[in-house]
């Protein structure tokens, strides 16, 4: 097992520590070496995954996959992490452990990027949990908000449940199949009530990182009440490692019928309750949150089809790519304009500051599917691996809720194009600014570059 | 060069965007790029052949078989030069405006998606060009509608959007049922997808046949289009009315008649009916309004539903193949008709709007006095709309109803009533607005200015070309070719 395998891992668990270090040296005003400290190491991190992309293996004993899957994540995990740091500054400048954040920040990379390179149950109950861990004191970062505070509570409540029953699974599994190895599991998991369960409670620890129904509670409170920058990461990060994570489980079991049945039911209620939740929402940030549950829903139809059709991983990960670029476009929007996050206050938005009120819409239009942003092609690409596995139901579910979602998108376009402006509205500026511009940027060349990008992506998995 | 045609007018809309140009050379800009467009299309029209011509394809995604894929056959390429010609009018057409530069990006922006959905040979691009209309749209009734703008831009977007997803939907259904993926439209003419009988076929057709036909519209599924039209903007709703909603009619004909043809002549009969009740229904509602523009908007639905009839009568497969032919002849030339006649009615309410800010016909009456050129062009066409002959409603009415009579006589006997009702409301609307006594607030109306009448008349002038020597378009749009040869398959 040689260790230079793990580099990117290790890249970012190293930094990690020499942040928290220079945090401790460095006076409060010049915590933001960190945040430059924390983007070099997730640099470095992608530039080892670089180095390795075309690896195709098992490594430290078969717990950890070299493969497509976990390349990509190996870029996009460490990538947009790098621009959720590039929003914290301003907005931490005056937070006493302002520092600690980005170490905070890049553990939590840390148990993704592990959680989306599991190839061992173990491994994955890790990754989980160093995800969540961090998680929770990300999402309470502002310590003396109760709304943050609240926040953090929630996540942790419903992510300790969650996790104690994905152990619980794993033991079931364990127990039934006589070991944790994707290996030995892939196709041998014994067809038993037992064993069901056990998958069904890993699924579940699995389905509170990615938000979805019935463990999605937390993610409009950590949308609102966690600080911008954090709620963006939490939200996206953990969920592209989550979907990896879970297509990765569910192919294990391709000849299992309940398994993909049930993550259908899962998304199908996903999409819909989130859809319907953020339809009368009053406060940007909770109904983005909202959004994002939804989001996971038509993502998971990519997940119920795993193995049935070739492209079902492609599309989920091309999806998940464009949903992460879109929501934190719109997080970045949110944290140029310092959190604002009641809808009143975005009428006429654009004549003020039409730099985020474009992206908004953009990002908003992206979510929709409205080509040809590259959000379409994501949801085209799901669309067509859903047909072609005769999940036609599914698919009209989805397009049910592309409909409805149309209508709370518009609740904020609406008025912020259309409305004249009232009062004052105060932006961010400095590394927030440039980060916003540059998701701005990605999210318009995901359009031109996605045809390049679509026939780079891994079509298979091991083990 | 219909690539040119598209990216025209697209290049237009981002220098619009970002150039701060002022609102007349906005203004000119915009229109100079429909208008280039316009002269693209002539000189593909000029070039002449048969079946799909001017063709360029250059690859995209072809892993999913998506290619920008570009070619007009006689009806895309009628309807495209008809298209442009509308743009050129409406964005020349003289307006107070706010923000004019961000009104004529998105206008130009418009011509161009257009003007793209009509010469696009590949599905996706279709989708898109299908999608963003919606788009544009929905910021031009919103930011430059009047009432309840919003409102009716909100609606129009999410209930239009509603039937583009489930064209999506099927699109996908029949590009996975093709022998290899792909999205090109030749190919799935040439070779129907989903020839069998049965369910899915059937439901894909249902798919289509909403999908297109909330943006035709068809009755019951037309309730959009009257805020949409009301609170829009007098040229927006020219375009709404002349352009986009012959979108659905086109992909009508395209992807379900010449697509799937065997499912499209089981199913001939219901499309038959709806496009009767949508004649009835469109011109009964369009009696009964008082808005000027609320009036003109139903009797869209109604237009819009002689187009379905000679639709289905044309794919209905009964009959001699010289009803059906001369059904289909007439479906197409009723939406360049359409979309030329009810374009400058829609103009013309834009001009009463800019003059007195009111649609309610009661509050009007002897506008023959101090305008006499609106007059005309009013009458004009009010009466193409209501199919005078020797007008293009008329050459396109006569067509539909002759084919009809051939397939499904009694449903064209009772789609005749309807020319009755519209002839007695456009009679109605006329002598509310023109004739009688000059209402006192209305003293001071101004006439068509001299760059109104001319864009009118270069609209006009065309409706009666059509009506008196109507052989030039109909040899374009060589409606033989359109039909599928009956039992191909699909």
């Amino acid at each position: 097992m040689p260790i230079g395998d793990l580099a990117p891992e290790l890249a970012v668990l190293l930094t990690a520590v020499a942040v928290l270090l220079l945090a401790m040296v460095l006076p409060q005003r010049r915590h933001g070496w960190c945040a430059l400290l924390a983007a070099a190491g997730l640099a470095l991190s992608m530039a080892f995954a670089w180095a390795q992309s075309d690896a195709h293996r098992l490594t430290f004993s078969g717990t950890f996959a070299l493969d497509g899957a976990t390349t990509w994540a190996r870029f996009a995990i460490p990538g947009l992490t790098l621009l959720c740091v590039g929003l914290a500054p301003r907005w931490f400048a005056t937070d006493r452990r302002h520092g600690e954040f980005y170490a905070m920040l890049l553990f939590s990379t840390l148990g993704a990027m592990a959680m989306a390179g599991a190839a061992d149950l173990m491994q994955l109950v890790m990754g989980v949990l160093l995800s969540s861990v961090t998680g929770y004191v990300l999402a309470a970062y502002h310590r003396d908000w109760a709304i943050s505070l609240e926040a953090g509570m929630k996540y942790f409540l419903v992510g300790a449940l969650a996790n104690a029953l994905l152990v619980i699974g794993v033991v079931f599994v364990m127990g039934m199949a006589g070991s944790t190895d994707y290996r030995d599991l892939a196709g041998a998991i014994p067809d038993n009530p037992v064993a069901l369960a056990g998958l069904t409670l890993v699924l579940m620890g699995l389905f509170f990182k990615l938000g979805a129904v019935p463990a999605h509670t937390w993610v409009p409170d950590v949308a609102e009440g966690a600080p911008a920058p954090a709620a963006a990461f939490l939200t996206v990060i953990p969920k592209l490692a989550a979907a990896v994570a879970l297509y990765r489980l569910v192919a294990l079991t391709p000849e299992t019928q309940a398994l993909p049945l049930l993550v259908a039911l899962v998304a199908a209620a996903t999409m819909t309750v989130g859809n319907l939740c953020a339809l009368w929402q009053d406060d940007v940030r909770r109904l983005v949150g909202w959004s994002s549950i939804s989001q996971t829903g038509y993502a998971l139809m990519a997940v119920a089809v795993a193995g049935a059709v070739p492209d079902a991983l492609p599309a989920l990960l091309a999806f998940m790519s464009v949903y992460g670029i879109a929501n934190l476009l719109a997080f970045a929007a949110i944290v140029e304009l310092r959190g604002r996050t009641a809808i009143a206050d975005y009428r006429g938005l654009i004549r003020k500051h039409p730099g985020p009120a474009i992206a908004l819409t953009l990002a908003f239009l992206s979510f929709v599917g409205i080509p040809p942003l590259a959000g379409f092609l994501g949801k085209f690409a799901l669309f067509v691996a859903t047909l072609e596995a005769g999940l036609a139901w599914l698919v009209v579910v989805a397009v049910a809720n592309t409909i409805l979602s149309l209508f709370y998108y518009l609740r904020v376009i609406g008025p912020a194009v259309f409305s004249r402006p009232e009062g004052a509205m105060a932006t961010l500026g400095g590394t927030a600014r440039a980060t916003f511009w540059a998701l701005f940027a990605l999210l318009l060349a995901t359009t031109f570059l996605w045809s390049p990008v679509w026939s780079a992506l891994p079509r298979a998995l091991l083990p | 060069m219909l690539t040119f045609a598209i990216l025209i007018p697209l290049l237009a809309s981002l220098v619009l965007a970002f150039v701060p140009l002022g609102e007349v050379a906005s203004r000119w800009t915009a229109t100079g790029a429909a208008a280039l467009s316009l002269v693209a299309l002539v000189i593909v029209w000029a070039g002449g052949g048969d079946g799909f011509r001017a063709v360029a394809e250059v690859p995209w995604i072809p892993t999913l078989g998506i290619a920008w894929r570009v070619g007009v056959d006689g009806m895309s390429l009628a309807l495209a030069l008809m298209s442009a010609l509308i743009f050129v009018a409406a964005t020349a057409w003289p307006l107070k405006l706010h923000d004019a530069r961000a009104y004529y990006a998105w206008m130009a922006f418009l011509a161009g998606v257009s003007i793209g959905l009509f010469v696009t040979l590949d599905l996706i691009v279709f989708y898109v060009f299908f999608d963003l209309s919606l788009v544009g749209m929905y910021f031009l009734i919103g930011r430059w509608g009047h009432g309840d703008a919003q409102h009716a831009a909100l609606k129009f977007f999410v209930y239009t959007l509603a039937g583009s997803l489930l064209i999506l939907i099927g699109i996908i259904v029949l590009a996975l049922n093709m022998p290899t993926l792909t999205f090109d439209m030749r190919a799935m003419i040439d070779s129907p997808p989903l020839a069998a009988a049965g369910m899915v076929p059937g439901l894909v057709f249902l798919a289509f046949v909403i999908g297109f036909g909330i943006k035709t519209p068809v009755f019951p599924v037309h309730t959009w289009l009257p805020p949409a039209h009301v609170n829009a903007p007098g040229p927006a709703s020219a375009i709404l009315a002349g352009v986009l909603l012959k979108m659905g009619t086109y992909g009508l004909i395209r992807i379900p008649l010449q697509m799937m043809p065997d499912t499209f002549a089981r199913w001939a009969l219901p499309l038959a009916i709806v496009g009767v009740i949508s004649i009835l229904w469109g011109s009964i509602v369009a009696f009964a309004q008082d808005n000027l523009k609320r009036r003109i908007a139903y009797t869209s639905v109604n237009h819009m539903g002689y187009t379905v009839l000679g639709i289905a009568v044309a794919g209905s497969a009964l009959g001699s193949e010289t009803a059906r032919q001369l059904a289909m002849t007439g479906a197409v030339v009723e939406m360049i008709a359409h979309g030329l006649i009810t374009g400058a009615l829609f103009l013309i309410a834009g001009a009463v709007w800019q003059r007195t800010g009111d649609y309610h016909l009661p509050n009007f009456g002897g506008l023959a006095g101090p305008a006499p050129r609106l007059t005309g062009a009013a009458t004009l066409a009010a009466f193409a709309s209501l199919g005078l002959p020797g007008l293009a409603g008329f050459v396109a009415e006569l067509h539909i109803f002759l084919g009809a009579f051939g397939v499904y006589p009694w449903l064209a006997a009772i789609g005749l009533l309807g020319i009755l009702i519209t002839a007695a409301l456009f009679l109605r609307m006329l002598r509310q607005m023109f004739f009688g006594d000059l209402p006192k607030e209305r003293a001071g109306f101004t006439d068509l200015d001299r760059t109104e009448t001319a864009l009118l008349a270069g609209v006009l002038i065309l409706v009666v070309l059509i009506g008196i020597w109507p052989t030039w378009l109909l040899s374009l749009i060589d409606a033989a070719s359109l039909i599928p040869t009956p039992g191909a398959g699909g």
